[in-house]
């Protein structure tokens, strides 16, 4: 069952580092990350490296694996061939820190910039009506586990950081179409999903969909509709004086 | 020395439900709140919560209420439980659930478009406000945007989001300053690089959740290793009820590596069923006397009740966890085990396949991921697995606060609640209503305070020098080794059923492991170093599993998640028996003592009848409770 797996690990910190070859044992059922643990609990005991759950639920430990960033606890290593050399590498979006672990401080950024959820003011708690086909598009988004690797992969930061002020990603964009649908959200989050948080960078390539572990239709249910709705509201002339109008009335 | 220092009114350890909801309610009481957690933000172990919260919002059933909750809480922790807490929990939970509601969660619906409620073992109604089998992240992601939400209220007002409150993650607590009897702070160090941090404050509240970790086959992620259990009894706190482990009876058996990684009880509440190797329903053979009336007996009662609850009995695979975990426990030990060492849970043959998948996705994606197995189409094998600590924190069930002045705790660390058993459910809504409770308990602490404490320098030193130590030793023990051992001494001798001989045995291992703990060494420096992290968490891990095997050799007799092989009946003498644990400031002894726990104020006792009550009670207590009977009667 057992098998001697040829394992090539980024190792390296604050900017500097290189592959670093390893032979390390594999059993069955096994995934990458039990891997990487065995690697530090018998030949690199400070191998840095990021996990929680160990159940794909936590989004920790995102890393690439032969260059596609994936989950380390929920790639079995039975999807490899047993003569195949596997490189694991951190994300490449984000500053490293050491080895597997990178800084990702920039999505807690672009969390905090997003305008939270802003309910109607007369509605108090448990007050709520809401009819499940109404919430399940804002559900499916927010099954997302935080892994961050759709904004890794997104080729308008990947390999750009001069873009990162600008945009969000498709991680916080899709936060906002969230927040859009929600029943009952009042906040007006066209305009400043185009103009503040870069919708207008994304072209769709649906990369970031390709590498949702929860599988959650990123650019199809989130970031299309969204541009949908800014849309309509550049052309619809009613929309644009229904605003004018409003924001008027309104002080 | 170069220390980080940080001064706040209150510092809260840990980013889970517990947390984030006594930072949140600190912060709204103006305090400036620091949160510190050992992973990212919103990573907390909650995340893999999935059933649902448990609350009597009577949304399914409109005969729920508060009375029926706390009474089914009491029956599922065998009466054992701080009955104030039970009550106090019953009675906020639906209050704590809306508020999430407002602060942007959605939960899964009912019909009329309230928030759907789902069955659990030991509910007697459909209760746990749930969002697929994802509930925890909910929470948790609700609970950080509030914090989120509440940071741009304060960029807005001062110019600076984290003016109030700031989350510190990835970063370990290792000791809780004092000073003479007071809490003046906490010392950790950051994950990331390796540096001190020392945060000032008069008051600190424990969230750290549980002790998972000291078992080799657990649902508990690598946090669990009981460090705020140990930083209380450090800094001179009590823990109570720590022979009380849940044991959840339905872990993933295969592959290895996946051992103890939990399948969700709603499985169970949406129909499936547990049959051993002959194809037997074997739970119908294992409810308990103190059940007989509550559970169906026959597989056709048992099915009529998922659709007619009003006119048929629950099925027995719904009994609380320790039943269940116990029963799998022997018919595994009888032979009668699927292949890998569990029984099979089955929901393929019960619902439709796309049934399956719509309301249990992360199940249908964990084995399939994990096991390769397509549990649509074919059983899941499932064994018990250590899953959560009824014991914890003793703490005043109004403010969450302990016995040592400024120190607080709330959720999985504190203890009382839950009694010898929680029901599935009642952790989630436990941590929203005790965690606000710790927080505004924190805050009044910090209003009433003439001088804030201060740590001496002495004490920071030495809180320095224990964390530096395994990185300047060479040469030493591999911590990993120590812990694998720890691991398996506490799963074989401390597990499921225990023996006297065999809980000794264990002590005697622990004493040796505590030994080889101080001589442990981790090469490498001090930016994320994960063999370094491990050395300092051995510390607690080797604490608590001594209270643990303490306590559970003190017991004798058997009661929720506590069984004793040699003492298996269930003794009214001990009901009203609290074990509590103290420590040395130095770890060194732990010590036990017995307390009597107060009785039952009069109006929640009579919510009982007198029957059921005589299945747990004592004489002389009876007596106590036909006094207040006859008198409401009269009255
Ligand atoms: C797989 C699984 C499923 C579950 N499902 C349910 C369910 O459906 N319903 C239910 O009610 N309950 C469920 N539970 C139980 C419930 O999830 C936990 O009891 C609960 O989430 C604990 O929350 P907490 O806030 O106490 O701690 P946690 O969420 O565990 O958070 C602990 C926090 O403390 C931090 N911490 C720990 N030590 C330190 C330290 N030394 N320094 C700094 N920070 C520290 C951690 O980093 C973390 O942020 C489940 C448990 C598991 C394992
Ligand atoms: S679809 Fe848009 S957001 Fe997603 S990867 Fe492509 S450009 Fe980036
Ligand atoms: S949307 Fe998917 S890929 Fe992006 S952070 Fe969330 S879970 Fe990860
Ligand atoms: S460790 Fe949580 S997703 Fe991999």
């Amino acid at each position: 069952m057992g098998y001697k797996a040829k394992f090539r690990v980024w190792r390296g910190e604050g900017g500097e580092g290189r592959l670093e070859d390893f032979t390390v044992e594999v059993n069955e059922g096994e995934v990458v990350l039990d891997v990487i643990h065995r690697l530090q609990a018998t030949q690199a005991p400070d191998l840095a490296v990021r996990w929680n759950c160990k159940a794909g639920k936590c989004g920790s430990c995102s890393m690439e694996i032969n260059g596609k960033p994936r989950l380390g606890c929920m790639t079995r290593m039975s999807t490899f061939e047993e003569t195949e050399t596997i490189t694991v590498t951190p994300m490449r979006t984000f500053p490293v820190i050491k080895d597997l672990v990178t800084d990702v401080s920039f999505n807690y950024q672009k969390a905090r910039e997003i305008p939270s959820f802003t309910p109607p003011k007369d509605v108090k708690p448990g007050e709520y009506r809401m009819q499940q086909i109404d919430v399940e598009r804002s559900q499916e988004f927010r099954k997302c586990i935080e892994c961050f690797m759709c904004n890794n992969v997104c080729h308008v930061i990947r390999d750009h950081d001069e873009n990162k002020p600008a945009f969000a990603g498709p991680r916080f964009l899709m936060r906002i179409a969230e927040l859009d649908m929600h029943p009952y959200d009042v906040a007006d989050r066209k305009d400043s999903a185009q103009n503040e948080h870069g919708l207008g960078y994304c072209n769709i390539t649906k990369c970031c969909t390709e590498v949702c572990p929860e599988h959650i239709k990123i650019t199809d249910n989130a970031l299309i509709p969204m541009k949908e709705r800014v849309v309509d509201r550049k052309y619809d002339p009613l929309v644009w004086l229904g605003n004018k109008i409003f924001k008027r009335s309104g002080g | 020395m170069e220390i980080e220092r940080h001064e706040y009114d209150v510092v809260v350890i840990g980013a889970g439900g517990a947390g984030l909801r006594a930072a949140i309610e600190a912060r709204q009481q103006g305090k400036r709140t620091a949160i510190v957690c050992k992973s990212l933000f919103g990573k907390a172990h909650t995340v893999m919560a999935e059933g649902g919260a448990a609350a009597a919002m009577g949304n399914v059933n409109p005969d729920d209420n508060w009375m029926v909750h706390f009474r089914d809480t009491m029956r599922g922790g065998k009466f054992l439980n701080n009955w104030r807490m039970a009550e106090l929990h019953a009675k906020e939970a639906p209050d704590r659930v809306w508020e999430l509601e407002a602060w942007g969660a959605l939960f899964d619906r009912t019909k009329d478009g309230k928030i759907s409620q789902r069955n659990f073992g030991g509910h007697e109604y459909p209760r746990l406000a749930h969002v697929g089998d994802r509930t925890g992240l909910e929470l948790i992601r609700t609970l950080q945007q509030r914090v989120v939400a509440l940071q741009q209220e304060d960029e807005k007002l001062h110019g600076d989001p984290e003016a109030y409150i700031k989350v510190f993650a990835e970063c370990t607590v290792t000791r809780l300053l004092k000073e003479g009897g007071a809490i003046a702070g906490a010392f950790g160090y950051w994950r990331e690089t390796g540096k001190f941090v020392l945060f000032d404050a008069p008051a600190v509240v424990l969230a750290t959740g549980g002790i998972g970790k000291s078992y080799v086959v657990t649902s508990n992620s690598w946090e669990y290793t009981g460090d705020g259990h140990a930083l209380a009894l450090l800094a001179g706190a009590e823990l109570i009820n720590m022979e009380f482990i849940q044991f959840h009876p339905t872990g993933m058996v295969w592959p290895p590596s996946v051992r103890g990684i939990l399948v969700t009880e709603s499985v169970r509440g949406d129909g499936g069923v547990l049959r051993n190797s002959e194809g037997r329903r074997f739970m119908f053979d294992y409810v308990p006397d103190v059940f007989k009336d509550k559970y169906a007996t026959t597989e056709e009662e048992a099915d009529r009740w998922y659709t007619d609850q009003a006119n048929n009995r629950r099925p027995p695979e719904l009994l609380p966890r320790d039943e269940v975990a116990r029963a799998i426990n022997a018919e595994v030990k009888a032979g009668r085990g699927s292949p890998q060492g569990g029984v099979f849970l089955d929901v393929s043959t019960r619902l439709p396949a796309a049934e399956i998948v719509k309301r249990l996705p992360s199940m249908h994606h964990q084995f399939k991921e994990l096991a390769d197995v397509d549990i649509t189409r074919e059983p899941m094998q499932v064994g018990p697995t250590c899953h959560y600590i009824m014991g914890g924190v003793e703490v005043d069930a109004d403010t969450g606060a302990a016995s040592v002045p400024g120190l607080f705790a709330a959720g999985e660390v504190s203890g009382g609640m839950h009694g010898s058993n929680r029901l599935g459910g009642n952790s989630l809504s436990d941590l929203l209503v005790f965690g606000r409770r710790a927080g505004a308990g924190a805050a009044a602490y910090v209003n009433g305070l003439a001088k804030r404490p201060a740590a001496s320098e002495e004490s920071i030193r030495d809180a320095r020098d224990e964390a530096l130590a395994p990185l300047e030793r060479s040469g030493g023990e591999n911590p990993y080794e120590v812990h694998h051992e720890l691991q398996r001494t506490m799963n074989e001798l401390v597990g499921i059923i225990r023996k006297a001989e065999e809980v000794s045995e264990a002590l005697e291992a622990v004493e040796k492991l505590k030994e080889r703990s101080k001589n442990t060494a981790s090469p490498g420096g001090r930016i994320y170093n994960p063999g370094w992290h491990l050395a300092l968490d051995l510390r607690n891990m080797l604490l608590v599993s001594e209270c643990v095997a303490r306590a559970a050799l003190l017991r004798e007799e058997s009661r929720g998640g506590h069984t004793r092989d040699d003492y298996p009946k269930m003794s009214p003498e001990w009901r009203r028996r609290l074990l509590v644990c103290s420590a040395t400031p130095d770890g060194a002894t732990v010590s036990v003592e017995e307390k009597i726990q107060p009785s039952m104020r009069a109006d929640l006792l009579v919510l009982f009848d007198r029957p059921e009550l005589s299945k747990y009670l004592t004489e002389d207590e009876l007596a106590e409770y036909d006094a207040v009977d006859g008198a409401v009667k009269e009255a």
